[in-house]
């Protein structure tokens, strides 16, 4: 009897626990106060650059000689106009759309990819696991936006050129860190015996390599995002990236390179965007990291 | 050991083979006819022809790939086409001010980097760790062109302290304490990203080490706090340091294109953006063949000076 009130109390306990457990994230949003400031300036970019078309401001591209090189405050011009006449503000916003859009498109592509290469070389292990993971250390060998550079090089310059290099570039980061995930799952008790019960690969990886390793992706792509978007930034700003005459925040801070002696705002506000927004993802996934692992918090 | 050193280093030569064939790579996965591209669209069918035979570009691509790289091993990485001379001089004598900048911004992250993230990890909870690692994140998002601007806009511009651009004075310039001038800025522009990283990460792995057992029995047995703290938590930490070091010299090559470009440094970035812009493939491919090359060596010394420090990684 005793037992059986034990057993049944345990299995509602273990029900409760299931039903009631509070999701990490949402409670690291409800007390992270740094968190949620991340989170609503992220939001605030986001939505700036999903209503840039409906917001009553002049078109990015739209040149007028006459009001060049505007100071801040200007009636009609709050950020002041460019060395064309454009509006500063508008370009300012319309940029967000390429940094957001590019940026999360890098990371996807990179993860998504790096993270299949990661899963085959660890879930296979041996021979497949050596030869992927000696690509993969050729390609780290090439210091960082190297690669990227390199790649831009070859493809020629352009954003979607820039875009796929960053993505290529980042594909390591996360081949080599899901790898190392996987390979620690491949030996976890419940895979291998699933394993013995003869389950094909596809299901073992779908059913439990997958859904174990989406967390620690997240994490990355979290992490990784920030990166994305200031290397984009970059290759525009070396004129490897966005090309005129589309508002990109790095290719402004090259535009207004040439006017650092006399406007210098030019250079100030696009910059400024870059680095609200890198900080808020980066702080945001700093967050997201301790919650989802609190075995890294501190790092 | 002996035999991880071999090993190592074997190693080393298969990724450097790798690397040339990646830069090798690069002329081929271009769209289009690299001749064409590299002459512009008023060039001449001879002339086209003529830079075709020149870069080998009529033979199969194996044996392209075998001249040029026999030609790589023997110093001869060609000729630039925009400049019309050799890429090796030209490459080495301004690899030579990406390092002297690289090296500076080494000195800056290595030294304040890990003095934040010990006072931090020492002092954990308190105002100034929430202020250093504050500064940390805003290190770590920081655009480093952008920030190069910035301090040219406030030291150059504004205050006028110090030169904005170049390597030396147009007049009377060129020594010692001229190039100091020129190298500050662009030094700390490139160094605050990786002092950011290191921080954080002196930081967590003096944290780590500070939860280990042995850091207990060395309070209990009575040792001072500061011994403690240098000699079996920092020590300890050392290794993880010396890791970052090769990781942090691969960003800081990286990094040093955007720097040199916003300061005009005649470095080895600055080179490669403009020969991408000017299509000048040789000068490309030998620069990006000389930085990974000298990365992947870097890398193979943190290795050996990890395995110095840690005598149990040279075992496994």
């Amino acid at each position: 009897m005793a037992i059986a009130v034990s057993v049944s109390e345990a299995r509602s306990l273990a029900t409760r626990e299931t039903a009631e457990r509070p999701s990490p994230v949402l409670d690291m949003l409800r007390q992270d106060h740094f968190a949620q400031a991340a989170l609503a300036t992220i939001a605030l970019v986001v939505l700036m650059a999903v209503l840039a078309p409906v917001l009553p401001i002049p078109s990015p591209t739209a040149t007028s000689f006459g009001d060049r090189l505007l100071p801040p405050l200007s009636p009609g011009h709050p950020l002041g106009t460019d060395q064309l006449g454009r509006d500063v503000l508008s370009r300012i916003i319309w940029g967000s759309r390429v940094s957001l859009v590019i940026g999360a498109m890098a990371a996807v592509i990179a993860a998504t990819v790096g993270s299949l290469i990661g899963l085959i070389a660890g879930y296979f292990g041996d021979n497949v696991d050596t030869v992927i993971m000696r690509l993969i250390d050729v390609m780290l060998a090439f210091p960082y936006i190297l690669l990227a550079i390199a790649l831009v090089a070859a493809l020629g310059p352009g954003l979607t050129n820039a875009m796929i290099a960053i993505a290529i570039a980042n594909v390591s980061f996360y081949a080599r860190n899901v790898r190392g995930n996987v390979l620690a799952l491949r030996n976890q008790p419940f895979v291998e015996s699933a394993r013995s019960a003869g389950a094909p690969h596809l299901w073992i990886v779908a059913h439990h390599i997958l859904p174990n390793s989406f967390a620690p992706i997240l994490i990355l792509l979290s992490l990784n995002i920030g990166w994305m978007i200031t290397e984009t930034a970059g290759l525009s700003f070396l004129g490897l990236g966005a090309q005129p005459p589309t508002a990109d925040w790095g290719s402004m801070l090259a535009d207004g390179r040439q006017f650092i002696t006399v406007n210098y705002h030019l250079t100030l506000m696009p910059g400024i965007m870059i680095l609200i927004l890198v900080l808020a993802l980066n702080v945001l996934g700093d967050s997201l990291r301790d919650a989802l692992d609190p075995r890294l918090r501190n790092r | 050991m002996a035999h991880y050193l071999i090993r190592r280093f074997l190693w080393m030569i298969v990724v450097v083979i790798g690397v040339s064939i990646v830069v090798f790579g690069l002329i081929h996965i271009t769209p289009g006819d690299p001749a064409q591209i590299m002459l512009g669209p008023n060039a001449g069918v001879e002339e086209v022809q003529a830079l075709r035979r020149q870069l080998g570009l009529d033979q199969p691509v194996i044996l392209q790939y075998g001249i040029w790289a026999s030609r790589v091993v023997q110093g001869d990485l060609g000729d630039s086409i925009v400049l019309r001379r050799p890429v090796l001089g030209e490459i080495t004598s301004r690899f030579k001010n990406t390092a002297l900048l690289a090296g500076a911004a080494v000195v800056i992250s290595f030294t304040i980097g890990p003095a934040l993230g010990i006072l931090s990890a020492v002092r954990r909870g308190s105002a100034l760790d929430r202020f250093v690692m504050l500064f940390a994140t805003f290190g770590l998002s920081l655009p480093s062109f952008w920030f190069g601007l910035m301090l040219i806009i406030l030291f150059s511009v504004r205050l006028g302290w110090l030169p904005g651009t170049g390597m030396t004075s147009a007049v009377d310039g060129g020594d010692a304490l001229d190039i100091a001038k020129h190298l500050l800025m662009p030094a700390v522009a490139l160094a605050v990203v990786p002092l950011a990283v290191i921080a954080r990460y002196t930081r967590s792995s003096m944290l780590e080490v500070l939860g280990q057992d042995y850091v207990r029995t060395a309070r209990a047995k009575g040792l001072g706090e500061r011994s403690v703290t240098w000699s079996h938590v920092f020590r300890n930490s050392l290794v993880a340091l010396v890791t970052m070091l090769g990781l942090q010299v691969g960003f800081l090559l990286a990094g040093a294109v955007y720097i040199e470009n916003v300061f005009s440094w005649p470095g080895i970035g600055q080179m490669l953006v403009d020969a991408i812009l000017k299509r000048d493939f040789p000068l490309v491919q030998g620069g990006v063949l000389l930085v990974a090359t000298v990365y992947v060596l870097v890398n193979l010394l943190t290795d050996l000076l990890y395995a110095v420090l840690d005598p149990r990684i040279g075992m496994s």
